[in-house]
């Protein structure tokens, strides 16, 4: 079912970046979230985005993948077809399509983003059969396949989650998002909650399946050790608005802002 | 004044007033329209409970006239109390000819089978719905199931289907197992065992499902497609006996199981008692 | 040799014969009489027409009687009636502040204009049970004191507050409302359909709701501002003569609870409201429906909506006890074929289940 409308979308521009975002602003009352946000995130580009609590990164996420609506500015997507289209003058049913197939969301709590419920089998199989694949076997093998992937043990693909621990319902999530071979993929402090051997295994496989698959991604995060590992580029957030942004290494190694210097400053080493 | 208010006991042909009628047609025509999209319409409170076949005693009383001929069954019999009592308000309101034989019959109305006679186009069948939300179970929120069904997103149901294979290696739906009507809605067919939801495909009758309780009117055209879901690699199969039914024995129809004594002893017979009558009565012409 | 098993509409019959001779009990104890059940089982009468929807003492007592005191089953009679009673006009909305009252009473304030007035209330009765009503004395009751002539006018507590600005107003905007008996409940439901469910619902079902958001299941902090018990008129405009006319009197009982205050960027704090209304004397229910009234405007006020009280699917789609009553007891009906489907799978199961054990056993 084709649900993108050609009203909805504007003819491919050459070289468009994945992601086009211009003046994001969203505020709750009277309190200001995040404010006048723009950049541009290429394919297979890891954007980090970090700051304090309360720095408006997660509002930001939720703006990007339309969960919330933004009071003012323009996200501009590509599609797969090369179109560029703005994600708020889509239809409803296209933007719940791309959500199920164009995208991912890794959030932060594991719990959050899986079928509890369900078989981890049928967790990796749902964007499968959401878009129409009709064969248990088939949905099986590549379940079985994404177990592999995230290093569960492929013994495990009829248990549910609920007994998984932390780490491997995290690494499940991830299959479960990755399966329909996303472009972009947002993930809210992918790691947090984890205990520090499980993160640095687990930040390692998210590494190895970006580059792989060439994902663009966007991570909101508060620790600097995962954005150094994770992301091309960095954008530092403070108080709603952007502050700073550069190349990772750059902007973690050399910080210009005082109030990245202070963030980098205090990171543990 | 009517004479119900006037309380003399009389009452509209058919129980439901010209107006409620009207609307009911409204909402079935719309069903027609839309294969296997549940319509609301604002239920009537009837004499009966909810849950006993209001919904199918709506759509039947809004669509029957002085010349049809009404069958009656729960269970597939014509004798169950529930169908007794349904057979004997439309003779006290609408005083219609009511039959046992499917095939003299011009409207149906049926709780849990199909009858085992193959209908034909002059004849409506009219199904008693308790839950018409295929996806209720899977998602109890109704604004999220009509959007479900808006953009025919249907994942969900598969990923039922794709569990029962791997905890059970087959679908442990046994009766309203859930169909797609004319390639688009899904929709549940009522708890008919699945045995008879291939009488769905094609059917030359019309087929019409009322919800009292839930507030539900939907339709299966004739000669539309019915396709119960399944899997390419494990395909929808219907129940099979071993026996035969002990009095007439056919052994391709439904049959009942019938416990005879305390050790363990039991029989199976046809539930459709038409069927099972009919074909005693073609043995005993021999 | 197994014959099938026919009867089922001599059963039927039989059943009917065999309630009706039930209902009427000992002959040789006299018959209920509509005006003892009117009069002196009022409250059961009362719950009767509020939840049947139907403001008529005569039917709702003709209904218990016929209901042999089972109030669902009662107010399932009323139901099934009105459905067949021709409209002839929509009233005119009632206006409570004009109501004769016999009970109105506030919590919010030691005193308040008009006076407390108690009415005749179980509230302060100590529950013991009086062995004296258990003999038909038939003496004559010492007379009642005289309900005060004129105790002043009677302003409402809400209003009082509403002067000074510290509790919401209600909408003023004139709001036609929906018909749930006429079109069916579709989500989201404004206020005033939610409203009217409530009125319509299970006063048991709305009690424990209301009770759940008192201790903690999305509590929003109550008070009782005002409950009143008394009779309003009804009017009615009829096309004919463009004014409104007096058709006749009912009986309401009306709760407004004064909840958690609220403020927002552009306006300062102020108490919210939940609302209750009722035919007839059904304090608990009005109460009840105000507490509930307010938790299902959670999502409305900015609230986290976490408990079930605040769920208005949740409520609104199982407040009904018609609706619960029916579908709970279809599971009554006969379900053998589908019953039958069950135990085909579930001895094929078994079987594929048991193979393998007997194999490895080998």
């Amino acid at each position: 079912m084709n649900a993108l409308r050609p009203a909805d979308v504007a003819p491919a521009a050459e070289e468009a970046p994945l992601l086009g975002v211009t003046g994001l602003s969203k505020s709750f009352g009277a309190r200001i979230a995040c404010h006048d946000v723009s950049f541009d995130l290429w394919p297979g580009e890891v954007l980090g985005v970090v700051g304090e609590s309360g720095s408006g990164k997660t509002t930001l996420l939720h703006c990007l993948s339309t969960r919330l609506r933004p009071d003012e500015g323009r996200i501009e997507y590509q599609l797969r077809d090369g179109r560029v289209a703005e994600l708020f003058e889509l239809s409803e049913p296209a933007r719940r399509l791309l959500m199920r197939t164009d995208w991912g969301f890794v959030h932060q709590n594991p719990r959050d983003g899986l079928r509890l419920g369900l078989s981890a089998g049928a967790n990796i199989g749902e964007r499968l059969m959401a878009v129409g694949a009709r064969h248990y076997g088939g949905i099986r093998e590549a379940a079985v396949d994404w177990l592999a992937k995230v290093e569960i043990d492929i013994a495990r693909v009829d248990d549910t989650p609920q007994t998984f621990s932390g780490g491997m319902q995290q690494r499940l999530q991830i299959a479960r998002n990755l399966v329909s071979k996303p472009r972009l993929v947002f993930m809210d402090e992918p790691t947090g909650g984890l205990d520090v051997s499980v993160q640095a295994r687990l930040l390692d496989l998210l590494r190895g399946l970006c580059d792989e698959l060439g994902l663009a991604a966007i991570v909101v995060t508060h620790d600097l050790g995962v954005a150094r590992l994770l992301a091309h580029r960095l954008m530092v957030m403070r108080g709603g608005a952007v502050v700073e942004t550069g190349l990772t290494d750059q902007v973690l190694d050399d910080p210009q802002h005082a109030y990245t210097q202070l963030l980098v400053s205090s990171m543990l080493q | 004044m009517s004479d119900a208010a006037a309380g003399n006991g009389s009452y509209n042909f058919a129980y439901l007033d010209e107006q409620t009628k009207r609307m009911i047609r409204r909402a079935i025509l719309k069903a027609v329209a839309i294969p296997g999209y549940q319509v609301p319409f604002a239920s009537r409170e009837m004499p009966l409970p909810y849950g006993w076949g209001t919904g199918g005693i709506q759509v039947t009383a809004s669509i029957i006239g002085q010349g049809d001929t009404l069958k009656v069954i729960d269970q597939g019999a014509d004798d169950t109390t529930n169908a007794v009592s349904i057979r004997h308000f439309f003779e006290r309101t609408a005083g219609v000819a009511t039959t046992e034989q499917t095939a003299a019959a011009s409207i149906i109305q049926t709780r849990h089978r199909i009858p085992e006679a193959p209908l034909h186009d002059n004849q409506i069948i009219v199904y008693q719905v308790p839950i018409p939300e295929p996806l209720r179970w899977i998602e109890p929120r109704e604004a999220e199931t009509r959007k479900m069904h808006a953009l025919a997103e249907y994942g969900p149901m598969y990923v039922r289907l794709y569990e029962d294979i791997a905890q059970f290696g087959q679908v442990t739906t046994a009766y309203d197992y859930p169909v797609v009507v004319n390639g688009r809605y899904l929709m549940r067919p009522s708890p008919i065992p699945k045995f008879d939801n291939p009488k769905m495909d094609m059917n030359p009758a019309l087929q019409l499902f009322g919800a009292g309780r839930e507030k539900r009117i939907y339709a299966v055209p004739p000669y539309t497609s019915v396709k119960s879901l399944d899997f390419a690699d494990h395909p929808f199969t219907v129940e099979r006996w071993a026996q035969c039914c002990a009095i007439c024995g056919a052994d391709d129809s439904f049959l009942d199981e019938v416990i005879t004594d305390d050790q363990g002893g039991c029989m199976f017979v046809c539930s459709d008692t038409d069927y099972c009558r009919s074909r005693q009565t073609a043995q005993a012409a021999e | 040799m197994y014959v099938a098993v026919k009867g089922g509409e001599k059963a039927i019959e039989a059943a009917h014969r065999l309630l009706a001779e039930t209902r009427r009990g000992d002959p040789g104890v006299p018959e209920l009489a509509l005006a003892q059940i009117e009069g002196q089982l009022a409250l059961a009468v009362d719950r009767v027409m509020a939840e049947g929807s139907v403001y008529d003492r005569e039917l709702a007592a003709l209904a218990i009687k016929q209901a042999r005191g089972d109030l669902i089953e009662a107010i399932f009679l009323l139901r099934a009636y009105r459905t067949t009673l021709p409209r002839l006009a929509a009233s005119e909305p009632i206006d409570t502040g004009k109501a004769h009252l016999r009970r109105r009473i506030s919590a919010t304030f030691k005193d308040v204009p008009g006076g407390q007035i108690l009415g005749p209330t179980f509230d302060y009765t100590h529950r013991l049970l009086d062995f004296a009503l258990a003999a038909e004395s038939g003496a004559a009751m010492a007379a009642a004191p005289p309900t005060p002539a004129d105790s002043g006018p009677m302003p409402r507590v809400s209003t009082l507050l509403g002067d000074q600005g510290l509790i919401e107003p209600n909408p003023t905007e004139p709001v036609e409302p929906g018909d749930l008996t006429r079109d069916p409940l579709a989500f989201p439901a404004d206020r005033a359909l939610r409203l009217q469910n409530l009125a319509r619902g299970d006063e048991g079902f709305l009690l424990s709701l209301g009770y759940s958001t008192q201790r903690g299941y999305g509590r929003n902090h109550p008070f009782a501002g005002e409950i009143r018990i008394g009779d309003v008129e009804i009017e009615v405009v009829p096309p004919e003569l463009g004014f409104p006319v007096v058709i006749g009197e009912i009986t309401i009982t009306e709760c407004e609870m004064v909840n958690q205050f609220k403020g927002s960027a552009t306006a300062p704090p102020q108490f919210t409201r939940g609302y209750g209304l009722v035919f007839g004397e059904g304090e608990r229910k009005a109460m009840a429906m105000a507490l509930v009234d307010r938790a299902l405007r959670a999502e409305e006020l900015g609230e986290e909506v976490t408990a079930p009280a605040q769920d208005q699917e949740f409520v609104l789609y199982h407040s009904d006890n018609v609706e619960a009553s029916g579908f709970t007891q279809h599971l009554k009906l006969p379900h053998y074929v589908d019953f039958q489907a069950e135990l085909n799978l579930i001895r094929r199961m078994r079987a594929e289940w048991t193979e393998p054990q007997a194999e490895a056993a080998e």
